[in-house]
């Protein structure tokens, strides 16, 4: 059913239509709403499931791990310093190979403090060895949420959903809402396979030695590897169900003849669709890239999208000081066994919340076209700001 | 050790050990210990040192909690030397995570167990680094949010895993790699932490401490705990050989003089209030405890005054216990620290209303 609801709000009734059984969280801007609205259907009678209200992110993540591996369906969500006060039981959640998942209501990271929207947080934890998936709207995010419990528990990894704060938790949209009946014939009751029971003693999380650390990092890359296929599988099984596909690993829109090529993931695709839109006649057109995979990292795909581009400009939400990009370094590390790869331009927008105009889709396509363009830079920064020796 | 089922009956029709449960076939015991209708939810065979008071201490409560438990276990010792991968001694489900969050990975369990409507208990095991120092958050939120478990700290009063360091339950003045005897030191400078006050302040059903050289106490505590409804929490005195710095055969008589002393009180407290104490029959003086481990012999320097202080300033606080507690015992109490040792048909407290 087609309604106008906030992205929060949405979330929380699509994580309610999954029925977990446990649900841990402790709130934080910009993620509050997604747990207030899951106590409200609580509270209310409309969701049944044990609420656990932590003191803590530690404790959320660790309560809602404690969970998944005593066999229960388990989600928490949260966002900003709540990912990396989690970071400990992020790694230890997927290094056990336990299914669950969160929402991160992306936002940066202090210091200095900042509560708005861009992507450090999840871009912290890349290495815990989690699916992430990015969320370009809140129909994705709504649609995703639901296929993250089936990923998960078919890939017996992690999922966290990434949905950009504010720009996406706090907006109105009209969203199309599965049916129950819908979700239940696409997300059966979750059957854990190693669920600790004591009819069956197991023992989980033991000390492993040299002999054996390998041989479990590589089955868990493995696993991420085998992911893209269930991560695609997933997606076209929702599309056929209700009509809808996320996106899968990831989309190409726009101009498919454009030598000029944008990639980015989350909101800010909308902005760049918009952009392609209103400045594309006047500006030059260009191939739009929406990775939605982030982790595992779709570098087949990836460099099927890229195929026939002379420069593909990569959109990062956060920063690797020392470095630049994050998303952009790793793109341009898949693309190198090309034959011929495009240039790759990698600049940072939107760090700590700030606007993103459309108008940055025609400064992009200017970049690519001036051959002197930086290859990294954080490309809505303005120096005047800066005493002359920080510029 | 729970890894090849084929391989692990061979086994146990080579040395005759007992089944781990009700659902494998009883073969008949061929000694005492292996009749003895107990659950081993530890099993022997795990690499925890001689003489170490905590694998003692888990066993006691391992029996004592039955089979129909899950165990959420911080990192440390007792992880570390029951669970080296592709062994385990437990016989339970069994889980760590790490270091500073049994208390909420035990509540998440429990939630689990409620919305799946079984009844199995869960338990969560700390050393006192765990418990007293870096999961503290994680306990004060479980014990406040009033899940359904039994944590147990295994009380060995310094993070012996990583090599004997101080933590805030290590007691005063004594030595440990992080708070050295030295020229201007003597030993750790601060109190041991009064947990225990701390817990009880969250209202709980049951909180309680216990000791390894008391294992009929501990185990009457431990069933008590099992059959309340809500959080309980239980603190063992364990001591570590290596850490304390006392021979190996003498863990259960150095634990007894802790108690004796009235260094460590064996108390009960129900929601906060003071419900039982076990009375010492004839407090030791605190020098008896001392003197049998390394980690106060820099206390015994009859040329150094800041000595001579030091063990007053411990004497001191067993005394205060005793005061507080009211620990003074009154004679032939059959639960007292000489009585309670004593078997009696019926338990110990077969004697007492």
């Amino acid at each position: 059913m087609r309604e106008a609801l906030e992205g929060s709000l949405a979330i929380a009734r699509a994580v309610a239509m999954a029925k977990p059984d446990v649900v841990a969280a402790y709130p934080i801007t910009p993620q509050t709403h997604i747990v207030e609205n899951l106590s409200k259907l609580v509270a209310e009678g409309d969701l049944h499931t044990e609420f656990v209200s932590v003191e803590s992110e530690f404790s959320a993540a660790s309560v809602v791990l404690g969970a998944a591996a005593t066999g229960a369906r388990a989600y928490t969500a949260t966002a900003s310093q709540g990912v990396l006060l989690m970071s400990e039981v992020l790694f230890n959640i997927a290094g056990l190979r336990i299914p669950l998942v969160m929402t991160v209501a992306n936002r940066a990271v202090g210091a200095p403090l900042s509560i708005w929207n861009d992507q450090s947080d999840a871009m912290a934890v890349r290495d815990a060895g989690w699916i992430h998936l990015h969320c370009a709207s809140n129909q994705e995010a709504v649609d995703t949420t639901i296929q993250a419990f089936r990923i998960a528990e078919a890939t017996e990894l992690p999922v966290m959903v990434c949905m950009d704060g504010f720009v996406l938790t706090h907006t109105m949209e009209v969203i199309d809402m599965p049916g129950q009946a819908q979700v239940d014939a696409f997300l059966p009751p979750f059957a854990f396979s190693r669920a600790l029971d004591s009819a069956d003693p197991r023992t989980v999380g033991t000390l492993v030695d040299p002999g054996w650390f390998a041989e479990m990092r590589h089955s868990h890359h493995a696993a991420m590897g085998r992911a893209l296929g269930v991560i695609e599988k997933v997606d076209a099984d929702f599309a056929k169900l209700t009509g809808r596909a996320s996106g899968g690993l990831l989309t190409v829109t726009g101009d498919p003849d454009a030598r000029v090529g944008i990639l980015a993931m989350g909101s800010v695709v909308g902005t760049l669709e918009a952009g392609l839109a209103d400045f594309g006649t006047e500006a030059g057109t260009a191939r739009l890239i929406k990775l939605r995979a982030f982790r595992p990292f779709p570098a087949r795909a990836l460099r099927e999208a890229v195929a026939g581009l002379d420069t593909l400009i990569v959109i990062d939400r956060a920063i690797s000081p020392g470095l630049g990009g994050i998303v952009g370094s790793e793109v341009s590390a898949v693309l190198q066994s090309m034959t011929a790869a495009p240039r790759v331009l990698n600049y940072a927008l939107g760090l700590g919340g700030r606007d993103i105009p459309e108008s940055v889709y025609p400064a992009l396509i200017a970049a690519a076209a001036n051959p002197l363009a930086p290859r990294f830079a954080v490309f809505d920064a303005d120096l005047d700001k800066l005493m002359p020796e920080d510029r | 050790m729970v890894q090849d089922s084929t391989r692990l009956n061979g086994l146990r029709a080579k040395h005759g050990r007992p089944p781990a449960g009700p659902h494998e076939p009883q073969a008949a015991p061929s000694t005492l210990r292996q009749g003895q209708p107990r659950f081993r939810g530890l099993e022997a065979g795990h690499r925890a040192c001689q003489g170490c008071g905590e694998a003692l201490a888990a066993r006691i409560v391992m029996e004592n909690a039955g089979p129909d438990v899950m165990v959420a276990n911080a990192t440390g010792c007792l992880e570390v030397f029951t669970t080296p991968w592709p062994q385990s001694a437990w016989r339970v489900p069994w889980m760590h995570s790490l270091f500073e969050n049994a208390a909420a990975i035990a509540s998440g369990m429990e939630a689990a167990l409620k919305a799946r409507g079984r009844n199995t208990k869960v338990l969560a095991f700390g050393g006192d680094g765990g418990t007293y120092d870096i999961g503290f958050q994680a306990l004060s939120g479980m014990l406040e949010r009033h899940h359904d478990v039994l944590y147990v700290c295994y009380d060995n009063e310094a993070y012996m895993n990583t090599g004997i360091q101080r933590s805030s339950s290590t007691p005063h003045a004594a030595s440990t790699t992080t708070s050295p005897a030295g020229k201007e030191r003597m030993g750790k400078r601060h109190l041991k932490k009064d947990l225990l006050s701390i817990i009880a302040a969250h209202h709980i059903p049951y909180a309680a401490s216990a000791s390894v050289a008391y294992p009929a106490d501990l185990a009457r505590k431990v069933r008590y705990a099992m059959g309340i409804e809500g959080p309980t929490f239980l603190v063992v005195h364990s001591p570590c050989p290596l850490g304390w710095r006392h021979a190996s055969a003498l863990t259960v008589e150095v634990a007894r003089r802790a108690v004796e002393c009235g260094l460590f009180p064996l108390v009960e407290l129900e929601r906060g209030a003071l419900t039982n104490i076990m009375p010492i029959r004839t407090p030791r003086p605190v020098v008896d405890y001392l003197e049998l481990q390394g980690r106060f012999a820099h206390l015994f320097d009859e040329t150094d005054t800041r000595a001579i202080e030091e063990r007053d300033h411990l004497q001191a606080l067993a005394d205060h216990n005793i005061l507080t507690y009211g620990l003074a015992g009154t004679g032939d109490d059959p639960v007292d620290t000489t009585g309670i040792a004593h078997v009696r048909r019926g338990g110990p407290l077969a004697e007492r209303t």
